[in-house]
């Protein structure tokens, strides 16, 4: 069993392909059109052929309450990892990204959170060095 | 006043307020965080957030919305009223 794809919801599919592709930095990997909808998908470009993220409709009514009380309270549907957090927070920020929490150092990681304007709050986190790896 | 004393009569808030003072301004998620990382305190969020409501109700945090988050700030107007009880002075030398 391997994890391929993993999947968050957007309010646009559309202007969540701009916000992951033109501002976090990720690839289009699939754009399938499916009724209203596409079957739209990101991957890393430094992981081409690692895990797909799924950007799919956040039309459900179930949706919205789950996404209003997790963001409500700052915490992130999905995380990725970076090599530098405090980099890329100083990057993203002077792209107008907003930032729910600066860089914190937690012990092993430092994180942030930061809106993916699609409505998800979005960790980041790099291993600080020295740091044994997760293998 | 008595909320106050209430509030403070337990450490795990006692360091949320210290975490608070150190960064005003913080989600839950970020509280949650610190806490476990910083002082160990492996509380469910749920419970923190029960803690965050004593600390509101005693006027020593105050919540504030920002887009679609809450944020959580330190507020010591309330301590004042202690020291306007008890003076935070020293005895004098005689």
């Amino acid at each position: 069993m391997r994890i391929r794809l993993t999947s968050i919801f957007v309010d646009d599919q559309r202007a969540a392909l701009d916000f992951y592709t033109d501002v976090l930095g990720f690839r289009l990997r699939h754009d399938v059109p499916l009724g209203d909808d596409s079957w739209l998908t990101v991957v890393s470009p430094e992981e081409p052929d690692g895990p797909e993220l799924l950007l799919e409709p956040a039309g459900h009514p179930a949706v919205k309450p789950y996404r209003d009380a997790l963001v409500e309270d700052g915490i992130p549907l999905v995380q990725f990892a970076v090599d530098d957090v405090e980099a890329e927070y100083a990057r993203l920020t002077a792209r107008g990204v907003t930032f729910t929490q600066p860089p914190t150092d937690v012990g092993p990681v430092i994180v942030a959170v930061l809106d993916d304007t699609c409505g998800n709050l979005v960790q980041i986190l790099s291993e600080k060095p020295g740091q044994p790896g997760e293998g | 006043m008595a909320d106050v004393f209430r509030a403070l009569d337990d450490e795990t808030r006692r360091l949320i307020l210290d975490e608070l003072v150190a960064r005003n301004g913080q989600t839950l998620f970020e509280i949650c965080g610190v806490l476990v990382s910083r002082h160990g305190v492996s509380s469910t969020r749920q419970a923190i957030s029960q803690h965050l409501a004593v600390l509101e109700e005693a006027g020593l945090v105050v919540t504030e919305r920002r887009g679609r988050s809450k944020f959580h700030y330190f507020d010591g107007g309330p301590l004042t009223a202690i020291t306007r009880r008890w003076p935070a002075t020293g005895r004098d030398p005689s």
